[in-house]
């Protein structure tokens, strides 16, 4: 028998997600993927496998797990409160998980989108070179409770590896480009357009995110008949009421609303794991900056599995603490976060 | 990287767009990642630390330089399709709207709109969606300021001259004036994309009842013949 996990009950609009599908742009689908592909980078450092794999990515929440196999998991992206049969789960972190084990996985405490990966990656079938589902366009759903998600052959054993805790789950200020049509845009409207303190609206979802502020609206001179063009992920669309729609993986290929910018991939991580109401700002830099970022990006995710350490564990959280041999304060031994 | 073949939507500048695109494709440039052409434009896409922009510059400079884009032929395979359409009711509760902005009245509205013969002139926003066009010139008429919030699978809205017809239902800036029963997305088929740029395609007015009947059928009851 396979190994899978049995979803005993789950957020809505909670998916199974990989890097998305390249190269389906000319036929009108967009690549989709991880809302948050750092994530799905750090779990894949976790759990010592190919970017490849397939997570289940939890929007706002996470759900009630069983695992019918023993299997190894890793959390990552916006942190949530977890447990494994009662006993806290570090976030960030790769655990074992024996069988009939439950994983119960709380609100987001900060961000929006939380990963949990498994050992092997899920294992559903490829649509168009891919695991992910495309919610807007229709390729494969979210996961309901009730459902039984295979889990592919798992490789690898280590478990009890964490990444620090990254800052990006608070909003704050996004790096933006120029792009196509950025001067339709008045100077003028372009300078408030970056002095304009933005914050997330409640509605966003993996398309885009609606971007709420005080005062006047971002209109472009004439933009409301312009030819439609290709459209890219990071990509903020100001609509006719003037209203800027930052444009997120899953968004439409082609647009007709003018763009005045577009967010760098750098800093797309930070942008969709802002919590509703979370403050935004925007900042132009310049091609040479975008691209330095866009290096530093590529030479992090390279370097995430040397990043990955052991989990030293919180005294407090030990329940059969005097059963350890303890010299110095130091726990000697398993120094894994979970039962074996 | 864009490469633009005009201002404003023409039939030479979208062969050209369609044309370029494929030829770009098979030039196999390293560091070209994805190549997709819209109306009147081709996009290329490149990852700029392993391809410079300059060098990506001048080689599609060099292969702009080797034809008439503009005189190219259309894709070959061509289809002509007939698709029944319901115009306005409550399936599509824009109709008066649009033709208001188009001034003309309702009726001149059915009779143009299901009179045209359109070609596909890139697919895009969605799956296998088609922007279709040119209408007639009265018929350019804008987008609207706010978005509505979804139009169902298969409907027929309009804009500057031209048509969408909805592959998922979908929020859109466009006025939505027909409905069709046409299944143009199907992601479990071996031919996933029902249109292709090129193919013509005209909207045929039917009743509501029509439509239904063709509810389970994909092709929603639309008849195809070659364009030779």
């Amino acid at each position: 028998m396979t190994a899978a996990l049995i979803v005993h009950r789950i957020a809505p609009g909670a998916s199974v997600q990989d890097n998305g599908r390249a190269g389906y742009r000319a036929y009108g689908v967009s690549r989709g993927g991880a809302a948050d592909p750092l994530a799905l980078a750090e779990g894949a450092a976790l759990l010592g496998q190919s970017t490849d794999c397939a997570a289940l990515e939890l929007p706002g929440s996470g759900g009630v797990f069983e695992a019918t196999a023993p299997m190894r998991i890793a959390l990552t992206g916006a942190p949530m409160r977890a447990v494994l049969d009662g006993s806290p789960l570090v976030w960030n972190a790769s655990h074992a998980v024996p069988a009939g084990a439950r994983v119960e996985i709380g609100g987001a405490v900060a961000g929006s989108y939380g990963y949990l990966h498994v050992g092997g990656g899920f294992d559903l079938p490829q649509r168009l070179g891919s695991r992910s589902a495309h919610l807007a366009a229709g390729i494969g759903s979210a996961v309901q409770a009730g459902q039984n998600l295979p889990v592919g052959q798992d490789t690898g054993s280590a478990v009890g590896l964490c990444l620090p805790h990254d800052t990006r789950f608070d909003g704050g200020a996004l790096r933006v480009v120029e792009s196509f049509q950025t001067a339709f845009f008045e100077v003028e409207t372009r300078a408030r357009f970056t002095e304009t303190a933005f914050t997330r609206d409640a509605r966003a979802n993996r398309m885009g995110m609606r971007l709420n502020s005080d005062g006047d609206g971002f209109a472009a001179s004439g933009g409301l008949n312009i030819l439609s063009e290709s459209i890219l992920p990071g990509d903020i669309q100001i609509t006719g009421d003037g209203t800027p729609y930052l444009l997120l993986w899953e968004s439409q290929t082609t647009g007709g609303y003018p763009r005045i910018g577009t967010v760098i991939p750098a800093d797309l991580p930070r942008a969709v794991q802002t919590p509703a109401g979370g403050a935004l700002r925007f900042r132009f830099v310049s091609r040479d900056e975008a691209l330095e970022a866009e290096r530093k990006r590529r030479d992090h995710l390279r370097a995430l599995p040397k990043l990955c350490t052991p989990l030293v564990r919180d005294p407090s959280q030990i329940r059969d603490l005097l059963s350890y041999q303890l010299i110095s304060g130091v726990t000697v031994g398993d120094t894994h976060d979970e039962k074996e | 990287m864009l490469v633009s073949f005009g201002e404003s939507l023409s039939e030479p500048a979208n062969r050209a767009a369609l044309a370029f695109s494929v030829a770009v494709a098979k030039a196999g440039i390293d560091g070209v990642e994805d190549c997709a052409p819209s109306l009147v434009s081709v996009f290329v896409q490149f990852d700029p630390l392993h391809l410079e922009l300059d060098a990506l510059t001048a080689r599609l400079t060099a292969l702009l330089g080797e034809r008439d884009w503009f005189a190219a032929p259309m894709p070959e395979g061509r289809r002509f399709i007939r698709v029944p359409t319901v115009y306005g009711t409550e399936l599509a509760p824009q109709l008066e709207e649009a033709a208001q902005a188009a001034g003309v009245s309702v009726a001149e509205a059915i009779a143009q709109l299901s009179d045209a013969r359109v070609r596909v002139q890139t697919i895009g926003f969605a799956p296998g969606q088609p922007y279709l066009g040119l209408l007639p010139e009265h018929w350019d008429i804008p987008r609207q300021t706010a978005l509505t919030k979804a139009v169902p699978e298969g409907a027929l809205v309009v804009a500057i001259r031209q048509f969408v017809l909805f592959s998922v239902s979908s929020p859109t800036g466009w006025r939505h004036v027909g409905q069709t029963a046409l299944k143009l997305f199907r992601p479990d088929s071996d031919m996933p994309f029902f249109l292709r740029p090129g193919d013509e395609v005209q909207f045929v007015e039917a009743s509501a009842d029509v439509l239904a009947r063709h509810a389970d059928d994909p092709d929603g009851g639309a008849v195809i013949e070659a364009i030779r």
